[in-house]
């Protein structure tokens, strides 16, 4: 899976660069944000700006994530939804439990305050 | 796509990496239909959706692991009328037995049976002889 990653004020933000996050890679996004945790990281985004699909699998990954960035007293956030992706949140009511932003900026901004 | 009859009859190897293919097959037949009057893309999203759950469910199902092992998945318009079937020759479950997903609890899994119900219309997992089937509708209206 092509993951890109950037330190930006503490916040460490994963691009998945996919066009699809499903069955077969999601995993690996799991792996890597566990061990972001696991390595006292705090702040964790996640940019899905260049996925168009997702699938139950790769909403189970980013709920692991948010999971694990609680049992590690850290935030998970999700940023840049296409709107058919978002559209996968609503229907399985995850926009009420994930903080999802337009952008990295206003992501970032959202962590600092 | 004119005329009122389509049926696609693939097989594919019983591996995640095919997923997308299935999945874009899905999404190529939702833009070509002439005479779907809804949003074509939403449509398009939601075949490659309810494609992509079926198929690992039923990887997740299949028999002894070989090598060769096939999924087998048919798509068939006819007039408003979408089927998709997916087989599998594992030992099979009982689909009226799963429940819907506690939003109230973080699960990482347990989300896959519940999308396809909620984006057809009839969902059912049947044995025949040989093996087992997910049929799923949906009218295309």
């Amino acid at each position: 899976m092509n993951l890109a990653s950037e330190t930006r004020n503490d916040v460490v933000i994963i691009y998945v660069k996919e066009e699809r996050l499903d069955a077969h890679n999601s995993t690996e996004l799991k792996s890597a944000v566990q061990k972001l945790f696991e390595d006292g990281k705090k702040n964790v985004l996640v940019d899905l700006k260049d996925v168009r699909f997702i699938d139950s699998s790769g909403l189970g990954a980013l709920v692991s994530g948010f999971k694990n960035a609680i049992s590690h007293q850290g935030n998970l956030k999700l940023s840049s939804l296409q709107s058919q992706v978002k559209s996968m949140f609503e229907l399985t009511r995850l926009h009420r439990v994930f903080e999802i932003f337009p952008s990295t900026v206003e992501a970032i901004e959202n962590f600092q305050s | 796509m004119e005329g009122n009859t389509i049926e696609v009859d693939i097989k594919v190897p019983n591996k995640t990496r095919y997923l997308s293919l299935i999945g874009r097959i899905g999404e190529d037949i939702a833009r070509e239909l002439e005479r779907y009057s809804g949003d074509k893309e939403t449509l398009a999203y939601h075949l490659n959706l309810v494609l992509t759950e079926a198929m690992v469910n039923a990887i997740k199902h299949a028999g002894p692991k070989e090598p060769e092992k096939l999924v087998r998945i048919v798509i068939s318009i006819h007039t408003d009328d979408l089927t998709i079937r997916v087989y599998d020759d594992g030992q099979g479950f009982d689909i009226n037995a799963i429940p819907a997903p506690n939003f109230d609890e973080l699960e990482d899994r347990g989300r896959g049976i519940f999308l396809i119900r909620s984006l057809m219309d009839s969902v059912c997992y049947r044995k025949n002889c040989r093996e087992n089937i997910l049929e799923m509708k949906k009218k295309l209206t």
